[in-house]
């Protein structure tokens, strides 16, 4: 059983970012564009609710990409605004999220004074 | 009757339909020259990315999968399970980026390394360390986001947006 | 005494090319021509706590080189004429703080060492000056992050991309005929030129009409043709934009085909995988200062062109959709 959750997140994974690398050939967008659209493209098919039943399909697969963040940005918000109206629906994409962002902050803010920048050697 | 002159006497019109016409060519002239060098450029090759995109993008996932199945093993809900495993994908990724190992990933694998939750994370702490010489406030604190900002910035407004239209059709 | 050939070409009847020095990075000693620089770096740190001061170190270090190894005293110097790729060309002014020299802080992105040396020769030509040092640099961790991405963020090179080079090359100009190596006879200021590219990555192809301009406006001038020189040598088109100045030239009536050689191209083996070899205002400065002046002083060259090639661009107007200008200046040098 275990297996086939890691191959099924490997097959949903690997075709999320075959479409990222896709994209990029095609239009050369940067870094910041790619992770903004995936973001995007997770939120709107969320809200027509048609992300969730992949994350549950997938697993990792579809959770772990940045779609994948987008969604639960989504869910946050709406069971926010389910619960609490305009409050909630503001704060809740935040409260989803803010375990991953906080853990890069505290990750970002620790490696920053620990390393220092290298050279590429290619 | 020398150049100075006879542009003078040129009339206003006369002069801004030449210039049209210079700029016409000028525009046929770039056009020309793009398609030729579009052509000149070696391409990426194509198949050889979206196949280390597709590899490692979905190495990352799977990896995020056995953590998952790990904590829901050891009794954790599967919902709180997959947050845990984000925090755990970025931090990994932190540190990963922090002894210079995620942009020589990035180098080949394109997409497969960006996409996933541990390219955001690689976003967030590469300008975090890279600014650090301008000082801890403005330096580091105020570059962090320098990248992966506008993902937060994007996803907070568009969520908010999508919730507030459920509100209003009360869906 | 008329100093003007055709429309632009100037003639400069004495300035001499006393000494240069070359100041080279860990990858350019592993390249193709690591053998010939005066000095190449360990750590590209320099001992230094940022790369900005590894940087402006550098450029000290190339003065220094380049007067100790003409022996000159540093009093003998009128003035410094420079510049890099940093905002506000902050790393060769803040190595002048420890000089004594006037200073003429230049900008012309990667075609800036072309220029210092089309001005120096002015000022020496003009009678103005006795000796001038001609400097730039470049250093590709401190251009990365002022152009690019931060250096720890993983991306996937685009296989247009030029690789910026470090380093850093000084010249010293002398009104002294007795210790020349060589001769800087005329030269040619260039026209911006921009045909559209918006690619920031593909610089070749946005440089190398810049390059076919002034090239052809030269010959047109002088009366000359590519067969007259031992080799012509642009800054760092490129090996895609080298191409693409040989088949945009030849449509002008010129055949480069056997004559051109890029700075930027010749710097790296095919093994560093740099694409299309090196950029930067280094790539000239080191070329020139190094395998140039070497040939030169041991007879192989008698005259050769220079033409540095500088895309006039800042990520600011990258981000705001414009097309980036170029920039060549050429110089004629001769034994």
């Amino acid at each position: 059983m275990m297996w086939l959750n890691i191959l099924k997140a490997f097959l949903m994974g690997g075709f999320i970012c075959l479409l990222g690398q896709i994209l990029i050939n095609l239009t050369h967008l940067t870094n910041g564009k790619i992770l903004v659209t995936f973001l995007i493209a997770g939120a709107i098919l969320q809200a027509f609710n048609l992300y969730q039943p992949l994350i549950d399909t997938f697993g990792a697969g579809a959770s772990v990409p940045i779609s994948g963040f987008g969604c639960s940005l989504v869910n946050g918000a709406v069971e926010g605004a389910r619960a609490e109206g305009v409050f909630g629906a503001i704060k809740g994409g935040l409260e989803a999220c803010a375990p991953g962002i906080a853990t890069a902050i505290i990750f970002g803010y620790v490696n920053a004074l620990i390393f220092s920048p290298r050279t590429k050697k290619k | 009757m020398d150049k100075k002159t006879e542009a003078s006497n040129l009339s206003v019109k006369e002069i801004q339909e030449k210039s049209k016409i210079k700029s016409y060519k000028n525009d046929v002239k770039k056009t020309l020259y793009m398609d030729y060098v579009f052509e000149q450029s070696p391409k990426s090759s194509h198949w050889k990315n979206m196949f280390w995109a597709f590899l490692i993008g979905g190495l990352i996932c799977s990896i995020g999968q056995v953590i998952i199945d790990l904590f829901v093993q050891g009794g954790v809900e599967t919902k709180q399970a997959s947050m845990y495993t984000s925090c755990i994908l970025v931090a990994v990724a932190a540190c990963a980026t922090g002894l210079g190992i995620y942009d020589k990933l990035g180098r080949f694998a394109g997409a497969g390394s960006t996409i996933p939750i541990t390219g955001f994370s690689n976003a967030v702490v590469a300008p975090a360390i890279e600014f650090k010489s301008e000082g801890m406030i403005y330096g580091l604190a105020a570059k962090m986001f320098n990248v992966a900002g506008p993902v937060v910035v994007n996803g907070v407004f568009v969520s908010t947006i999508i919730a507030l239209i459920y509100l209003i059709f009360g869906v | 005494m008329n100093k003007k050939l055709g429309s632009q070409t100037l003639i400069f009847d004495n300035v001499n090319v006393k000494e240069g020095f070359a100041l080279a990075g860990p990858k350019e000693q592993q390249g193709n021509l690591g053998n010939v620089f005066d000095m190449c770096l360990e750590n590209d740190k320099f001992g230094e706590k940022s790369f900005e001061k590894a940087e402006c170190k550098m450029f000290k270090t190339a003065i220094d080189g380049v007067l100790q190894k003409s022996n000159t005293p540093v009093n003998a110097i009128d003035s410094v004429l420079g510049g890099d790729l940093l905002n506000q060309i902050v790393s060769v002014s803040f190595a002048m703080r420890a000089y004594e020299s006037s200073f003429f802080g230049l900008y012309n992105a990667c075609g800036t060492f072309a220029e210092s040396l089309l001005l120096g020769s002015c000022l020496i030509d003009g009678g103005y000056k006795d000796k001038v040092i001609c400097i730039s640099g470049s250093h590709f961790s401190t251009a990365e992050r002022q152009y690019r991405y931060p250096l720890e963020l993983g991306v996937l090179r685009s296989p247009v991309t030029q690789w910026t080079a470090t380093g850093a090359g000084a010249s010293i100009l002398s009104n002294d005929t007795t210790e020349a190596v060589c001769r800087i006879t005329r030269g040619i200021a260039g026209r911006v030129i921009d045909l559209g590219i918006k690619d920031v990555n593909n610089m070749g192809a946005a440089m190398a009409p810049a390059a076919c301009d002034t090239l052809t406006q030269f010959f047109k001038d002088t009366g000359s043709s590519p067969d007259d020189y031992n080799k012509i040598f642009t800054g760092d088109l490129g090996k895609l934009g080298k191409k693409i100045l040989i088949d945009l030239i030849k449509e002008n009536g010129f055949d480069l085909s056997d004559k051109l050689e890029d700075c930027g191209a010749m710097l790296y083996t095919d093994k560093q995988q740099t694409y299309q070899g090196g950029s930067g205002a280094a790539c000239s400065a080191l070329v020139f200062n190094s395998f140039i002046l070497n040939n030169f002083k041991s007879g192989n060259y008698k005259k050769i062109l220079l033409a540095g090639t500088g895309a006039l661009l800042s990520p600011l107007t990258s981000f705001q959709g414009e097309s980036v200008p170029c920039i060549a200046h050429c110089l004629e040098v001769c034994k």
